[in-house]
């Protein structure tokens, strides 16, 4: 394991973004967008549903969380599609670079967008709309260290159907985030589920995270338990798409396709 | 002389088709080696193979003694590859993608490396733009500026000079007779341009159908089948 070759993989990545103002808007143009936009709609619910005052730190706080899980993802999964759009893969793949450094390079990325993402909107929150994301307390570590997880699994998930499929495969770095957004719960509760739905919730990590963002936001409670349970199945996913990703790296090795994605 | 590069009854088939059969040949050090064939002979196979990038179905890849596929990185350290196919990312400068190359191949000094190798190719005076605004021929200087960038003792080019004009062309062929001669480096090179294949090999590796039909020093493959030229050569081994 070399930390030059990971650094390498993140300076590429950095290098791009310095130089291209629309990558640069997509980091922060949406999370901008979203907050206010949902700010805006929140404080309106707020004055004329006035049974409900804690509107803004429940939407607020579980839409700079869910950025978190995208950011997340794309970190991982739009670097990957970045290499593929440049004809870089082979390059890169014909070096001393290993898988592991390469996605760790990747993780490093993802890491620096999450925290570009988390610091806006965080600071927008509380400027514009007096919520602070830090009445979370310590609280917002394991949150936010759980919604990493789940998102570099769906990115290993995505960047393995790109290996396999092609650039064919490449919508799924946009959109299969968001197919955990109604399971998620990060607007309301799971307990609005239909029992189905409710059954698949149970299995997908962020809805715990949310829950118990949910229960200290509202409530003052702290459930570790949600969290601990939350960790359990990030593992489990974790370990699960990376095996998934080394499996498909290899059929892609055998099957001689590196060279053709992107083609 | 060192063998670099030994290839013993390499085998790959995509689906049960075979791409290349039992391909057995090595590489000494300081050597050049041309390797030609029909389109779909196995020539890209036969690199990519060579680069790690496809695994075999048989046989075996044996750099400096190391088993490509057991020691891959230590044995990478030491290789490098351009192609007139795969090219670097636009977006970047070309200074930027080679540091970024210099960190992945470990070079030390990288700054002074990256300024050595692109006066080289005679664009370090471009060093600051980005990669994009490079002609055709100017992005594959830029990947062999690349493929040198870690002093590699065995460079693989898959038709180098495909996109350069004719002087660009006959500098990058002097310039590997030159690493040759100063730095022991040793090339597999792969061209439809039989002339240029010629002018440059030391041995010479024809394949069809994924199968070696010669391989030896061009002047005794050229007195073996009694012809006068490597076009002649290869039109009767291929035909």
């Amino acid at each position: 394991m070399s930390a030059r070759r990971i650094w390498a993989i993140f300076l590429r990545q950095l290098y791009l973004y310095r130089r291209s103002l629309t990558r640069l808007l997509d980091v922060f143009y949406w999370p901008t967008v979203d907050l206010l936009l949902w700010g805006f709609i929140t404080l309106y619910l707020e004055r004329v549903g006035q049974k409900m005052p804690h509107y803004v730190s429940f939407f607020l706080g579980g839409l700079i969380l869910w950025n978190i899980l995208l950011r997340a993802q794309q970190g991982l999964s739009v670097s990957f599609l970045e290499d593929v759009w440049a004809r870089n893969l082979v390059n890169l793949f014909v070096s001393p670079l290993t898988i592991r450094e390469y996605l760790l390079g990747l993780l490093l990325v993802s890491v620096f967008k999450v925290s570009l993402a988390l610091f806006l909107m965080s600071f927008l929150a509380a400027s514009i709309f007096g919520f602070r994301i830090l009445l979370l307390g310590l609280w917002l570590i394991p949150m936010v260290l759980n919604l990493c997880a789940l998102g570099w699994s769906i990115g290993l998930i995505t960047m393995a159907a790109i290996l396999r499929f092609g650039q064919e495969a490449e919508i799924l770095a946009w959109a299969l985030a968001f197919l955990f957004l109604p399971v998620s719960a990060v607007f309301y509760p799971v307990s609005v589920l239909p029992p189905w739905l409710e059954s698949i919730a149970h299995l997908v990590p962020s809805s715990y995270v949310f829950e118990s963002m949910r229960a200290i936001l509202l409530e003052g409670e702290i459930r570790s338990s949600l969290l601990l349970e939350a960790t359990g199945l990030n593992l489990l996913y974790l370990l699960g798409s990376y095996l998934l990703f080394e499996k498909v790296h290899q059929e892609a090795l055998r099957r001689g396709t590196i060279p053709k994605i992107g083609e | 002389m060192e063998c670099v590069l030994r290839v013993e009854s390499l085998s790959k088939s995509f689906d049960g088709v075979p791409a290349l059969l039992n391909v057995s040949f090595e590489l000494k050090a300081g050597e050049i080696l041309g390797v030609v064939g029909p389109n779909g002979a196995g020539k890209t196979t036969l690199i990519n193979c060579l680069l790690g990038l496809v695994t075999p179905s048989g046989g075996r890849i044996l750099y400096f003694g190391l088993d490509l596929f057991r020691e891959r990185s230590r044995v990478l350290q030491q290789v490098n590859f351009a192609s007139n196919y795969v090219a670097l990312p636009l977006s970047l400068t070309l200074r930027e993608n080679l540091r970024v190359y210099a960190h992945l191949y470990q070079v030390p000094s990288p700054e002074e490396r990256i300024k050595e190798v692109l006066e080289l190719f005679g664009l370090w005076h471009r060093r600051d733009e980005p990669a994009r605004k490079l002609s055709s021929g100017q992005m594959m200087r830029l990947c062999l500026a690349k493929a040198l960038l870690n002093r590699p003792r065995v460079l693989l080019l898959d038709e180098p000079t495909a996109g350069l004009d004719p002087e660009v062309a006959h500098r990058t062929r002097e310039l590997l007779k030159d690493l040759r001669r100063s730095s022991g480096l040793s090339v597999l090179i792969t061209s439809h341009n039989l002339h240029e294949i010629e002018e440059i090999s030391d041995r010479l590796l024809i394949i069809q159908a994924g199968q070696v039909r010669a391989f030896g020093r061009v002047s005794e493959l050229l007195a073996r089948f009694g012809v006068e030229d490597l076009e002649d050569l290869y039109f009767r081994l291929i035909s």
